[in-house]
């Protein structure tokens, strides 16, 4: 065991540099892209914010199932059916029917299905429906409400994406987490509270008229001034129309205002209502809440306009933003939220070093006290050790949590526990081997098992953890792992050798553990 | 430095101690149960930091009870200055709660305060949280298990499982009886602790194995004595670096790596005392000797 070829040798000192060099990098401020790589930094450390966000589709499922009402009763007009009980619910359609059975063969036709089309990815319809004697249910199918859970998780990640870029935050990490959930990480991020609240609207912005009576398909609302108004339920244009917006002040009394650009179709919708009411009040409605109900003095056929409320600049700048990035498909929530602070991410880095390096420190103390010449060895194997550990993590540019460093410190712990189980038992064999190379030989050999079972067991928890856990406990299970093969690593092979130039280059009974 | 200490006749009086030990823990988790922290109960934590010294804390407690925000916990963290706010919350997350107590204190307490650090975890997500947490932790004890099924003979992984329940026990009732707070790098801990028990009892039995089938004619006991001994300096050495890391990272890493360290010096401490005084015995319990390897590899071997 004591004896290695120059190749060997080679191969070993070798991937030892190679790998030193990487931890290196983290030392420099290149830019070349080819060595540009350092271990990243979590939110722990440097500071920002984590998110994660839940869409809700069940505003959504309401909203389409009330959509296909239409539709429904045209097809059962058409076909000559006569339905009563008409009940719209919250996620079904339901009614009464003589012929049930016609109805059934006509939902789930596959060609030219208006009302139930079928979706070919999944082998289904969208909707399904439930017959008990002549009542007739109908509510989406499993596939029908994933595939609308889907496309609105997708369009709100865009916009999620669109709202953050806009804010321009570096380097955000935007992904889908399950089937319901967005992950957002923001790092270096100042102010969190600005994005939540970005992220927590959905700016549906609608244009509707006010109407003078309270009459059946009007909205009850509160304008912007406590003035109770009835907003009529159909929408003249909405916020999709709209393509671009920008915070401005008012040439007169110089208050923010949004100022806004309409596409061609929505210029066309917006001038012929405008014209057709001239003298009625327009109300501009962002999710449900009035912002402000000007009178239309004139018709607006430019295809801009500009909406004032008594913003401040901010809320202006803010509103442009969210028009700009559209509507997000359903409200989203933070159902988890983590940030911390630049400073305690600084304070958290230092004491994180300094326990570091205090720990390193008392552990090569007492193992040079311990095991002399040997100790050193260790010692040296103990640096090596924590050199690759972090080329390693900066190879995979992981990151680097605070839990991470306590993963590094604990390595430096128990890295040392593979050269004392084969130190100790190369000195139960110096007791009865003559030959000290010999003993050393057989040290290395039989501890070799032990060695791998002991680390394998702490590798299988890191394994576990690393799958199991989030965010910094991630980091932990990361440097864990790691720091064992690099462990083993620098005992087998560097700390071997290591001795063997002692032991070998030493005569008889001078060796001393 | 020749060792030959006699631990196989304190095998009796460990186990009683262990044994009740471990009663006494389950019966405090089962009964005092263990204080969650928001990682898996839900709620929402502030970190602050007020810049006058001034501020005392129950001008803070009176600012937030003024919000009516339920269950609300205030406490010292650290430096002077320096607060740590848990907040119950039954409802899944309002956007407006944290602008709200920002904008109260500040008014409150006539000082700029910086809120260092702010996690808040819905009830939902905290369920999920703890749910894998459970998860993460029975896996891993299998993977052990099924480790050392393969490795060894079944009494060994018997004994080795008996430890590992043993030290994860006492060290969760520790916190429970102490009412430490458990959250999710607890659960790094005890995932850890696990490792290095394992690890601990691994080294031992080796050694138990190997001189199993040298020393035929040695009683288990005294298999057990010898190769206890033999290890013992690499138990020691190993745990005490193992500490000296630990201890650094709890006197120095700062208050989010204290429970954490705290726990792994507890599962390393109560996991060297398991390698010796709770796996060895199993095995005497079981009478093995160098035959139960023999059969194992005729079995092994058709």
């Amino acid at each position: 065991m004591l004896n290695f070829s120059k190749i060997n040798v080679a191969i070993i000192y070798f991937l030892f540099l190679f790998i030193a060099f990487f931890s290196a990098l983290n030392f420099q401020n290149t830019k070349d892209p080819l060595i540009d790589k350092k271990v990243n930094l979590g939110l722990d450390l440097q500071g920002g914010s984590y998110l994660l966000l839940e869409i809700n589709s069940d505003p959504l499922v309401k909203e389409k199932i009330q959509s296909k009402v239409i539709t429904l009763k045209k097809l059962l007009k058409e076909n000559k059916l006569d339905y009563s009980n008409f009940i719209i619910g919250e996620t079904s359609l339901s009614f009464t029917l003589n012929n049930p059975d016609k109805f059934e063969l006509l939902f789930f036709s596959k060609k030219d299905n208006l009302l139930n089309p079928y979706i070919n990815n999944y082998n289904s319809h969208e909707l399904d429906l439930e017959i008990t004697d002549q009542n007739i249910k109908i509510f989406f199918s499993k596939f029908g409400l994933l595939t609308i859970n889907n496309s609105a998780l997708k369009q709100s990640i865009e916009i999620v994406r669109r709202r953050i870029d806009d804010v321009g935050t570096k380097e955000p990490t935007i992904l889908q987490r399950g089937e319901k959930r967005i992950l957002v990480e923001l790092p270096g991020l100042k102010d969190p509270e600005r994005i939540k609240k970005l992220l927590g609207k959905t700016a549906q912005l609608n244009f509707r008229l006010v109407s003078d009576n309270d009459e059946f398909g009007v909205d009850k609302l509160i304008s912007e001034n406590g003035e109770n108004l009835n907003i009529s339920k159909r929408i003249i244009m909405s916020g999709e129309n709209l393509i671009d917006a920008q915070p401005n002040f008012n040439s007169q009394s110089n208050e923010p205002t949004v100022s806004f650009t309409l596409d061609r179709l929505g210029a066309q919708k917006f001038g012929r209502a405008t014209t057709d009411n001239v003298g009625k009040r327009l109300a501009i409605v962002l999710d449900g809440k009035i912002i402000s109900a000007p009178s239309i003095n004139e018709p607006i056929t430019g295809g801009s306009g500009i909406i004032s409320g008594n913003f401040s600049f901010q809320e202006a700048t803010d509103l442009s933003l969210l028009l700009r990035s559209g509507a997000l498909p359903t409200p989203l929530n933070v159902v988890e939220e983590r940030t911390v602070g630049p400073d305690l991410g600084e304070d958290s880095i230092k004491s994180g070093i300094t326990s570091l390096i205090v720990g390193f420190i008392l552990v090569i103390l007492f193992m040079l006290y311990k095991y002399k010449i040997f100790g050193l060895i260790a010692n040296i194997t103990l640096i090596a050790n924590l050199v690759m550990l972090v080329g390693v993590l900066t190879i995979l540019e992981a990151t680097l949590t605070l839990p991470g460093i306590a993963g590094i410190i604990l390595t430096v712990g128990m890295a040392v526990d593979a050269n004392v189980l084969i130190f100790e038992r190369i000195k139960e064999e110096l007791k009865t081997e003559k030959s000290i190379v010999h003993a050393f030989h057989i040290g290395y050999s039989k501890a070799k098992i032990t060695v791998l079972d002991a680390n394998i067991t702490t590798l299988i928890a890191a394994v576990i953890l690393f799958a199991f856990g989030s965010g910094p406990v991630k980091g932990f299970a990361i440097t864990l792992g790691i720091g064992i093969l690099t462990t083993l690593f620098s005992a087998y092979f560097l700390a071997r050798h290591l001795t063997s130039v002692i032991v070998l280059n030493k005569k008889e009974g001078q060796v001393n553990l | 430095m020749k060792r030959n200490i006699n631990f196989s006749s304190k095998f009796k009086i460990a186990n009683i101690i262990s044994l009740f030990c471990f009663v006494i823990s389950v019966l405090f988790i089962l009964f005092k149960g263990l204080n969650y922290g928001i990682d898996f109960k839900g709620g929402t934590l502030i970190e602050l930091r007020a810049d006058s010294k001034n501020v005392n804390i129950s001008e803070i407690r009176s600012s937030l009870n003024s919000l009516n925000l339920g269950d609300v916990n205030v406490k010292e963290f650290g430096k002077e200055g320096d607060y740590l706010i848990k907040i119950e919350q039954k409802t899944e997350n309002n956007n407006e709660l944290i602008p709200n107590i920002k904008k109260n204190l500040t008014e409150k307490l006539n000082a700029e305060v910086n809120f260092r650090r702010v996690e808040n975890v819905g009830p939902k997500v905290s369920s999920e949280l703890l749910q894998s947490g459970i998860i993460a932790i029975t896996l891993s004890l299998a993977a052990m298990l099924f480790y050392i099924w393969i490795r060894f003979e079944w009494q060994f992984s018997l004994g080795s499982i008996i430890a590992i329940f043993h030290d994860v026990t006492i060290t969760v009732g520790i916190f429970s009886i102490l009412s430490l707070e458990v959250n999710l790098s607890i659960i790094a801990a005890v995932l850890t602790i696990v490792g290095y028990s394992m690890n601990d009892t691994v080294v031992i039995y080796d050694r138990i194995r190997e001189n199993l089938g040298k020393y035929t004619r040695l009683k288990i006991s005294e298999t057990a004595d010898l190769s206890i001994n033999e290890t013992l300096s690499r138990t020691i050495i190993t745990s005490v670096t193992t500490l000296l890391a630990l201890v650094s990272i709890f006197v120095l890493g700062g208050e989010i790596l204290k429970g954490f360290s705290f726990a792994m010096i507890l599962g390393v401490i109560i996991g060297t005392y398991s390698s010796i005084f709770v796996a060895a015995p199993v095995l005497k319990f079981f009478k093995v000797n160098y035959k139960t390897l023999e059969k194992e590899e005729e079995k092994i071997v058709p």
